[in-house]
């Protein structure tokens, strides 16, 4: 089963620990409403999307409420350090939490001693914090985008605040700055870097690229990268290999982005309706 | 299962790997520090005072480590008691400074400022605040919920609602666009 660790905007939420429910296009976790319009619940909404068509078991969700001030994000680190060692999850992703090098270190300890050990995907603040912590290789697939490239390039940086102007992100330079982050040990297996051109890269290089269909405005829009992840944590737990999951995650989002139409003032609810026949569409070409 | 536990290997970290979150705080004088120690203690963050580190010229000759991603929040309490710091650094690379750099791109009706992973994008003739993307801390989707659907005007400063570096970056670019979209 597919499990995802994140956070919600909302500081009164309480931790949830429960399986997904897609009701009517409703997304629920123990009883609580998800919005999909951004964070961690725009992940969720396309993952259980994404594996409902797959016709594999919704995502079971790990959240908590956190508006940034880190408590949230904490409680949530205790609870997963406890309970992950008992838990038989074969892909888990984490997203929206507040990096912290000490607790990644110890949900990280907890995540090596399950049997079998899952496939680790990172994206957002989890990922900051794994590359802070050294530990980038633990895991299969990082999906950052050009911004979040050019900090896990930047060997000095702690945050993507404070990446050094000459590394900063151009997308003439993604290929030197994946080769970069491999070079210092702060990528995952796999790097899925999302941009006006997508990129599906490995320490070997650059392996696939996806470019079309363009809507300019999806750069513009929250979210649209937490729908790449979440398809490609779908995926990746239907059996694709990661870097193929990468590269249809990025089609099927930019074959979805086509079909919404969207504006820069879109919203990622205007997108997820069109993700089961844009995910069909590449998993078709894919094959 | 005990055994295992008691052989796990932690993971092995980076140089600094315990304090590479961690932040310094630089201030004038040895009495500021005192009075920013005593504060931060009191409101439960978790800080040391040392030494600052060869790097760092500017200041008295102690400064505050302290939690790094929560730099907006500590700014913030610091600036309303009187006691802002001279200077912030990260332990990783006490040399480094705050992106300045920033990505304008004009889609016509909309404008989107970048600065580091965080977007916002603006309606031009209303300057109403229509998405914010990028970044990974939790207060980026806390903010982006209080700020889109207002203008650039009546919306909150993500400097005054957000927590993390990630609000920080924010707030860099809300000021960006202000400027961009000045009559």
């Amino acid at each position: 089963m597919l499990a995802v660790v994140g956070t919600i905007p909302d500081p009164d939420a309480p931790l949830v620990d429960a399986p997904l429910a897609l009701e009517n296009g409703i997304l629920t976790a123990n009883g609580m409403p998800l919005p999909p319009d951004r964070g961690t619940p725009a992940l969720l909404g396309a993952a259980a999307v994404a594996c409902a068509h797959l016709g594999i078991d919704l995502p079971h969700a790990l959240l908590v409420g956190d508006e940034g001030l880190g408590k949230g994000s904490r409680a949530l680190y205790a609870h997963l350090e406890r309970i992950l060692p008992d838990r038989g999850y074969s892909t888990l992703a984490f997203h929206y939490l507040q990096p912290d090098v000490d607790w990644h270190n110890r949900v990280l300890l907890a995540v090596q001693t399950m049997k079998p050990c899952p496939r680790l995907v990172a994206d957002a603040g989890f990922m900051y914090a794994a590359k802070m912590s050294g530990e980038a290789l633990a895991y299969d697939l990082f999906t950052p985008d050009a911004g979040e490239l050019a900090f896990l390039a930047d060997e000095t940086a702690p945050h993507p605040f404070y990446t050094r102007g000459f590394i900063l992100q151009d997308d003439s330079r993604v290929e030197d700055l994946v080769g970069r982050a491999y070079e210092h040990g702060n990528a995952a297996a796999c790097l899925l870097v999302k941009g006006s051109v997508d990129r599906v890269a490995d320490k070997t290089g650059v392996l696939s690229t996806v470019s079309a269909p363009s809507e300019e405005a999806m750069e513009a829009m929250g979210g649209t990268g937490d729908t790449i992840t979440g398809m490609a944590c779908a995926l990746v737990e239907y059996g694709l290999p990661v870097a193929k999951a990468g590269h249809v995650a990025a089609q099927a989002n930019r074959y979805a982005g086509e079909l919404a139409r969207p504006n820069p003032g879109s919203q990622i609810g205007d997108l997820l309706p069109h993700l089961p026949a844009a995910l069909a569409r590449a998993m078709k070409e894919a094959r | 299962m005990v055994f295992g536990k008691l052989f796990k290997k932690r993971p092995a970290k980076r140089p600094g790997g315990d304090k590479a979150d961690r932040g310094l705080l630089v201030f004038e004088n040895t009495s500021e520090v005192i009075r920013a120690e005593k504060m931060l203690t009191a409101e439960g963050w978790h800080i040391k005072v040392m030494g600052p580190p060869p790097e760092i010229q500017r200041g008295c000759d102690l400064v505050l480590e302290f939690p790094l991603i929560e730099e907006l929040n500590i700014r913030r309490s610091l600036e309303d008691a009187g006691t802002a710091p001279l200077e912030v650094v990260p332990v990783t690379g006490p040399l480094l400074s705050p992106v300045d750099l920033f990505q304008v791109k004009d889609f016509g009706e909309h404008l989107m400022v970048r600065a580091a992973n965080m977007k916002i994008t603006v309606e031009k003739s209303t300057r109403t605040i229509v998405n914010i993307s990028g970044g990974g801390c939790p207060d980026v989707p806390y903010i982006a919920a209080r700020l889109i659907g207002h203008t650039l005007d009546d919306a909150p400063r993500p400097r005054d609602i957000g927590h993390t570096l990630c609000g920080y970056a924010l707030n860099l670019a809300f000021d960006k666009a202000v400027e961009q979209c000045s009559p």
